[in-house]
């Protein structure tokens, strides 16, 4: 029996750390105690597997998944896309991208969400898709607004949206946020700010792409997302009793 | 550090944030969009095996249920297959072993129904003892949380686990290990998972 090829070790300088008393309700759900250490087993090195018949072909198009029919919701129409690699540059096919998001004027569908900005009745905020062979993905939506949250008396998020991958192991579950390139909140947000990186920032922040216009349309907004690469099993790794 | 190299960095983790159910749970967060949202039936209905109902709350450092946590399972069915190209053998049709787990908002409380898995292979030699693998993720956590749950009534697999084996403090296996009690119908198994304080669970760099 095999042992199965591990994923690279999280590389944790790349990460916020659990406790980050800038962004307040860290302070009291943060793990303590270290992580303990694991060599991926098959527990880790698999995970859930997605097809086309989970999703529906329109379900990465904001636009129109929860409009009433003939009308769309108010915003600035952007499309959001990019490609899902691994940490070898090599594509993620077919793996399960979902997004969720605030509407133009800041303000989430949940019942939980009380900002004063309307819903939008004809956004709904979340859509998910599935990668191509090369790993490419897109979404049509609007930009999402800045919006006020409790943490110090006057924070406000910059605009993102909140993406969640899979990849193929389950080591390589991710949920992050996208930001847009020159938004001023991205250098004051206390939660941009638990990452300990300038680097990872920045890769966190979509590019605008000109030339994914379509002209009189949508703007076009790239980001592409890095999960952990997987060893190579170039030789046959049998350590006794390990 | 080898940083010349032509390796790509990982995208850096955010927090789910309180919002996390719009995007992966919809229905939870109050609007109906998706023809099928997943993750909501783990093992299907032709999974074989011993059917369980597992419930529990995720408790922050001052005590207090977060209610506004989303849990992810990963199990191999009860032969110990992963629903994986390399997850060790067939699965019952419709088994994904895969499920999203919601709070209740008003108590904390969390619940799940699915198969109890089987023993799955180690990493080099011996076998796991039966668990499930579980992600955390929630407003304040900026790196979702992995760990894992065994459970009590299978004592001597748990002994030989080498994940258990690993963890130097003996007394802290015992926060990953969720109690059975007989209800007279479905097999109940408590699992409470504590952020901060003496009884911290296990989170696992994985």
């Amino acid at each position: 029996m095999t042992t199965p090829a591990e994923f690279y070790q999280r590389d944790r300088a790349l990460h916020p750390p659990a406790y980050t008393p800038g962004y307040k309700t860290s302070v009291a759900r943060s793990p303590r105690y270290s992580l303990i250490s694991l060599q991926n087993s098959v527990s880790e090195v698999t995970g859930p597997v997605f097809g086309h018949a989970d999703i529906e072909p329109g379900d990465n198009d904001l636009l129109t998944n929860y409009a009433r029919p003939g009308e769309s919701p108010i915003g600035e129409r952007i499309i959001l896309k990019g490609r899902v690699l691994d940490e070898n540059a090599r594509p993620v096919p077919n793996t399960l991208v979902e997004i969720w998001q605030a509407n133009a004027g800041g303000r989430y569908r949940h019942k939980k969400d009380t900002y004063l900005a309307p819903i939008d009745p004809n956004f709904g905020g979340c859509g998910r898709t599935l990668t191509d062979e090369a790993g490419h993905y897109a979404f049509r939506t609007v930009k999402p607004g800045a919006y006020p949250w409790r943490n110090m008396v006057n924070n406000w998020r910059p605009a993102h949206v909140h993406v969640s991958v899979f990849g193929t192991g389950f080591a390589q579950r991710l949920i992050t946020q996208c930001y847009f390139e020159g938004d001023p909140l991205i250098p004051i947000c206390p939660i941009v700010q638990t990452i300990p990186d300038q680097g990872a920032i920045e890769r966190l922040t979509a590019t605008l792409d000109l030339n994914a216009t379509i002209p009189l349309d949508s703007i076009a907004y790239t980001f592409d997302i890095v999960l952990r690469g997987r060893r190579s099993t170039l030789f046959e790794n049998r350590l006794e009793g390990n | 550090m080898p940083r010349n190299l032509d390796y790509l960095r990982e995208t850096a983790s955010q927090t789910a944030g309180p919002y996390v159910h719009i995007g992966l749970a919809p229905g939870a967060a109050g609007f109906d969009i998706y023809r099928q949202e997943l993750g909501r039936d783990i093992a299907g209905p032709n999974a074989k095996g011993e059917r369980i109902r597992i419930e529990g709350r995720v408790i922050d450092g001052m005590g207090a249920p977060i209610k506004d946590v989303m849990l992810e399972v990963w199990q191999a069915n009860a032969e110990g297959h992963y629903a994986h190209p390399e997850g060790g053998g067939p699965v019952e049709e419709g088994f994904r072993g895969w499920g999203r787990v919601i709070t209740d908002f008003e108590t904390g409380d969390w619940g799940f129904d699915t198969v109890k898995p089987g023993r799955t292979r180690g990493r080099n030699v011996g076998m796991q003892a039966p668990h499930l693998n579980l992600w955390i993720v929630a407003r304040g956590i900026n790196v979702g949380l992995n760990t894992r749950i065994y459970f009590s009534d299978e004592a001597e697999a748990n002994a030989q686990d080498p994940v258990l084996n690993l963890i130097e403090w003996e007394h802290r296996r015992a926060t990953l290990v969720a109690r059975r009690t007989e209800t007279g119908g479905t097999p109940l198994y408590r699992f409470d998972i504590r952020l901060q304080g003496e009884d911290e669970t296990v989170f696992f760099d994985v």
